[in-house]
């Protein structure tokens, strides 16, 4: 390779014109991540810029050094105690992605492993499930909460966001089970694993790049969820971040407060970008390969 | 020491669908038994029913002197080899081969003797501490194998195990296959599509056809004495000449040929076998010889394949191996059927007419 004399082999596209085709295609991709994240930024830049730099007549795109201020992120914490959100959408997201991976999982795997008769009845029910526009499931769901007196209770946002990611994970996770060469559990067998130490230890460890995917998805949906949150959830300290974030106020009634408004939405987002960031390559891996002949 | 019985073993999916049918085989110790058959012909279910991996409908499976058949695969005691490895994948080698013995409590020092035997048997040294992810195919064989004899077990079962590799490397794994397999005492069942694995690996052979067991015996006999029209053109390649003839007297016609028949045969249709290998350039004293044109020649590098029309009757062709350096005319080449080495098969039951 390094071999080939250079100067006497110039390459040979440099004289061909400007090669159109790289062009078009960074110019699609930096439209793409323009279209896409700068809305992302403007917050971003808002939740930093003073009030006056907000406001200013003139749009003040990127601010200077001294327009720069951490107020509306201090303020987010000081005056809104914006940790006891946080803590409440956390614990409620993460609970409710647990169980639904802990119930959609060894459904999906029987669904996936099992002759069951009216297995595709099932399967067609489940789906039905997802084709309900969710605010239809509303009115219910409130009377419900009413009857067992669990508003105010975490269990009232638990429970409805488990049952309505359950069919997206059942779905998934059977997909990805009917993938999973039926030899390996075979082999297990074979080898003296009874059931539950097979899945524990054999199918459970493969199945992670699955887990992780759609627990993503589970746990996205359950941090941004808002109506739910909104109506089941009065009392101040029961709020989730979507829910507080929506409801800040300004010093005035006429005022919108822009900059703490910008600051709730990164803090609301970052966890989900570092959540993504930190299982993107556990998410890539195929953690299959090489287990039977690929 | 341990003995592999089947009795009776019938498993059916459904009325119509019975892979396989009333099959009573055993397999003694220091046997290789080769199950082989076409697609679908019920092989890989026999295997799986002596594994425990699928419950039979009916019959028995006896390893030893104990009826296993109602115990789950792990305390079987057998080992299975299956045809995609089936290595688990997020372990190493090391843990792989020792699976089997860790789910049986053995003490550690046992496990790790028996891991660092089988892994010098095959080679695997320095691979122990590799994912399976990281290893070739050839490799991932071997820690397949390794894991199956390791456990010492009463019956060896294997998958297919070659049909992974490519060519080159089969032929090598087949030879180690069979050193290896030669120090082990247990019955081996071994299940395969491939005659030649079937031919070299086997001291017993079991030829299946449709759920029915159509010929069990020693790979020479079967190659010799095939049982049924099924057998002749399934085992041998390329594949015996077997042409449907009607009785004329006491010879058969073959084109403007007669080829006599045994004695004492009385069936009216009959069916004509013999090997391309078999059919040769004539000699001095040979008395039953057929002619007719070649039209089709397929070098196959030590011999020639040559197919030919047999005068009288083109619709009629026979096919035979001639050696490279042998020289003969394309035109109205003759050939001698030995007598001896024709297989006679009933043109109505497609059974074996002599001996």
């Amino acid at each position: 390779m390094t071999t080939a004399p250079q100067t006497t082999a110039p390459p040979q596209t440099s004289d061909r014109g400007i090669p159109w085709m790289r062009v078009l295609l960074w110019a699609a991709i930096a439209f793409t991540v323009i279209f896409s994240l700068a809305p992302v930024l403007w917050q971003v830049l808002t939740s930093v810029k003073t009030n006056d730099a907000i406001t200013a007549d003139a749009v003040v795109y990127f601010p200077g050094l001294d327009q720069l201020t951490a107020d509306h992120y201090l303020d987010l914490f000081r005056r809104n105690r914006f940790y006891i959100y946080m803590f409440n959408s956390a614990l409620v997201s993460i609970v409710s992605t647990v169980l639904c991976l802990a119930l959609g999982s060894p459904a999906a795997y029987a669904l996936a492993r099992l002759r069951i008769p009216g297995e595709q009845v099932i399967l067609a029910i489940v789906l039905v499930v997802t084709l309900f526009p969710y605010i239809l499931l509303f009115l219910g769901l409130l009377e419900v909460v009413r009857a067992f007196g669990l508003a105010n209770n975490y269990l009232a946002l638990i429970i409805p966001y488990t049952a309505i990611n359950l069919p997206l994970t059942i779905l998934v996770m059977r997909s990805f089970f009917q993938q999973l060469p039926k030899d390996l559990e075979d082999s297990a067998r074979v080898d003296g694993y009874n059931t539950v130490q097979m899945l524990w230890r054999i199918v459970l460890p493969m199945t992670l790049p699955a887990l992780v995917t759609t627990g993503i998805l589970a746990f996205i949906f359950a941090w941004n969820e808002y109506l739910f949150a909104l109506t089941f959830m009065t009392r101040e300290e029961m709020k989730t971040i979507p829910v507080a974030a929506a409801q800040l106020g300004g010093t005035t009634l006429f005022e919108v407060p822009y900059g703490p408004l910008a600051a709730a939405t990164v803090v609301g987002t970052l966890p989900l970008v570092l959540l993504v960031l930190f299982f993107q390559r556990r998410i890539v891996q195929g953690l299959t390969s090489g287990s039977v002949k690929g | 020491m341990s003995k592999l019985e089947l009795q009776n073993l019938t498993k059916a999916y459904s009325r119509d669908i019975v892979p396989v049918k009333k099959l009573s085989l055993a397999v003694e110790d220091n046997e290789f038994l080769t199950l082989v058959g076409p697609s679908g012909c019920g092989k890989s279910t026999i295997l799986r029913l002596i594994a425990g991996l699928d419950q039979p409908t009916e019959g028995r499976v006896i390893i030893g002197d104990r009826d296993v058949s109602p115990l789950p695969p792990g305390d079987r005691n057998i080992a299975m080899v299956f045809q995609s490895y089936a290595l688990y994948p997020h372990m190493t080698v090391r843990d792989n081969i020792a699976s089997g013995l860790k789910m049986r409590n053995l003490p550690a020092g046992d496990i790790q003797k028996r891991v660092q035997e089988a892994s010098g048997v095959l080679g695997l040294d320095p691979l122990l501490d590799r994912k399976p992810a990281k290893l070739s195919g050839g490799q991932r064989q071997r820690v397949a194998l390794a894991r199956a004899l390791v456990r010492n077990p009463d019956v060896f079962l294997l998958d297919e195990p070659l049909s992974n590799l490519d060519a080159l490397l089969r032929e090598q794994v087949r030879a180690d296959l069979k050193q290896i397999f030669a120090d082990q005492k247990s019955p081996i069942v071994y299940v395969t599509h491939d005659q030649t694995e079937a031919m070299t690996l086997s001291t017993k052979v079991a030829v299946l056809s449709n759920g029915h067991l159509q010929q069990l015996g020693h790979p020479n006999e079967i190659y010799k004495t095939p049982a049924n029209r099924f057998v002749a053109s399934f085992i041998g390649s390329p594949q015996m000449n077997l042409i449907p003839l009607s009785r004329v007297g006491n010879d058969v016609a073959l084109g403007d040929f007669r080829v006599p028949l045994p004695s004492g045969s009385t069936a009216k249709s009959v069916i004509l076998g013999i090997r391309p290998e078999h059919l040769r350039l004539p000699r001095e004293g040979d008395a039953c010889t057929v002619s007719g044109d070649v039209f089709l020649v397929e070098n196959l590098g030590m011999s020639d394949l040559v197919s030919l029309r047999v005068q009288g009757d083109p619709s009629l062709t026979l096919r035979a191996l001639l050696p490279a350096d042998a020289t003969w005319s394309k035109e109205n080449l003759r050939l001698a059927l030995p007598p001896e080495l024709i297989h006679w098969f009933d043109g109505d039951t497609e059974q074996r007419l002599n001996a």
